[in-house]
């Protein structure tokens, strides 16, 4: 009996490690929609939700309550497993990548050797959420979108690969702790410096992925109407909603982890050792919203020339450079 | 730290995966509870801006789709490769500088060849 207990506690200290990372994940993506309504409001002369609780603050919830109460319906000829299960896997592979991001020094869920390979394979597996509900719908807005977020995600993702390479050759590790620690280590204290050509392509394909504007042809409202996700409903749609946004903040925190220096800061705060983390998490989500605002959508053939013809030469150039860098010096 | 101490490194990232699915789902359970179920065969067709749909809606599609993702497999595979090198760089010296520009410069040429060819071309 003791021996049982002794063996399961560690489980299920990760599992309630796990719970209140994932729990303090969810609130940062339903704050993220609120927060990208407020700005996107402000940007424009408006003043964005204001209505349920102080400021508007309790939307967020009051949207999830609403899509729970509302239909769940599944059109007809739809593939009724695959359409079930495509939401899931988009939520299940766009949250898991949390695991292996140190939030500080001392927490981090996986420490994994790879944690690198861990997120970008899981960032290919929320392509199949995409195409599945694209094809499993019956329809033909998703079915486009299903098809064209597919080959996106998938051209961007060889730039994403590649871009993190130069990361990799400058600390020697995939594992993302061992990476802020190297990081903090050079004299730059962060890889964006040095790596500023890796971080532009980086940054420009987790928009890309996340299929936000300006490259948000998959879901193009004027066109597609919402691309692959047009025939769900109710919380299913939610679902689809959620990944995004997790999509959106472990994209982030991967860039802060890779490039900004992590939890590392200028100075230590008291009390709060995720503070830099956050801080530096919150600006590159302003970013997001920020670009969102400013920029219209590419074009089809502009958006996959963007991908192949500049960004992939761009980052094999820029490892090529940083090896070099590296015997040099 | 043996084989199985390994393995459990990946332990939790298992376990968050669980984790978010079993919200996903209990999620479903939830809106299956509350929300109301009143369907009827105009609000199943699916969606064409209000028109009633026509033809098949899972078209033949162009082929530019399937060579897109032909060569994502090439460059995929790249980077497979390029991973173990740049972790490792520090350790192998100039001579795995030389030839990792020898395999890019031969990735190379297929991709001037497929940009020549159009395959990044869409109108």
């Amino acid at each position: 009996m003791e021996a049982i207990l002794k063996s399961a506690l560690p489980i299920l200290i990760l599992v309630v490690e796990a719970l209140v990372l994932l729990v303090v994940a969810l609130l940062h993506v339903a704050y993220t929609t609120y927060a990208e309504r407020k700005v996107i409001g402000h940007m424009q002369q408006r003043i964005g939700p204001n209505r349920v609780g102080p400021r508007g603050l309790l939307q967020p919830i009051a949207d999830v309550l609403k899509l729970l109460t509302k239909e769940d319906i599944v059109p007809l000829g739809a593939d009724r497993s695959l359409f079930y299960l495509a939401p899931l896997i988009s939520l299940v592979a766009g949250a898991t990548s949390l695991s292996v991001i140190p939030v500080w020094d001392k927490f981090v869920l996986a420490n994994v050797n790879v944690g690198l390979l861990v997120i970008l394979a899981l960032s290919s597996l929320s392509s199949y959420g995409v195409i599945l509900s694209g094809w499993a719908s019956n329809s033909r807005y998703a079915f486009l979108g299903g098809l064209r977020a597919s080959a996106q995600v998938i051209s961007y993702e060889v730039a994403m690969a590649l871009s993190l390479v130069g990361v990799m050759l400058m600390a020697g590790s995939m594992n993302l702790a061992e990476i802020v620690r190297a990081q903090t280590a050079t004299p730059f204290k962060i890889y964006a410096i040095p790596q500023i050509v890796g971080f532009f392509v980086f940054m420009v394909s987790a928009i890309a992925e996340t299929n936000r504007v300006p490259f948000d042809l998959p879901e193009a409202e004027t066109e597609l109407v919402a691309g692959y996700f047009v025939e769900y409903s109710g919380i299913r749609f939610g679902l689809f909603y959620l990944a995004e946004y997790f999509g959106m903040v472990v994209m982030s925190a991967v860039a802060v982890t890779c490039f900004l220096g992590g939890w590392a800061g200028p100075f230590e705060v008291p009390g709060i050792p995720f503070f830099w983390f956050l801080v530096k998490l919150y600006a590159l989500l302003f970013f997001y919203i920020w670009v969102r605002a400013t920029l219209p959508r590419y074009r089809y053939d502009q958006l996959m020339g963007l991908g192949w013809k500049i960004l992939i030469p761009l980052s094999l150039a820029n490892i090529l450079v940083t090896g070099l860098l590296k015997l040099w010096v | 730290m043996g084989e199985l101490g390994l393995a459990l490194r990946y332990l939790p990232i298992l376990i968050l995966a669980i984790l978010v699915f079993v919200i996903g789902v209990s999620m479903l359970i939830v809106n299956g509870i509350l929300g109301l179920q009143r369907p009827y065969p105009e609000k199943l067709t699916r969606y064409e801006c209000g028109l009633p749909p026509s033809g098949e809606p899972r078209h033949p599609f162009t082929v530019k789709f399937y060579a897109i993702a032909i060569l994502f497999v090439v460059f995929d595979v790249e980077a497979v490769f390029l991973y173990p090198w740049a972790v490792s760089f520090n350790r192998l010296g100039g001579l795995a500088y030389v030839e990792m520009v020898i395999f890019i410069a031969l990735l190379l040429v297929a991709y001037f060849y497929a940009w020549i060819r159009g395959a990044f071309q869409w109108e």
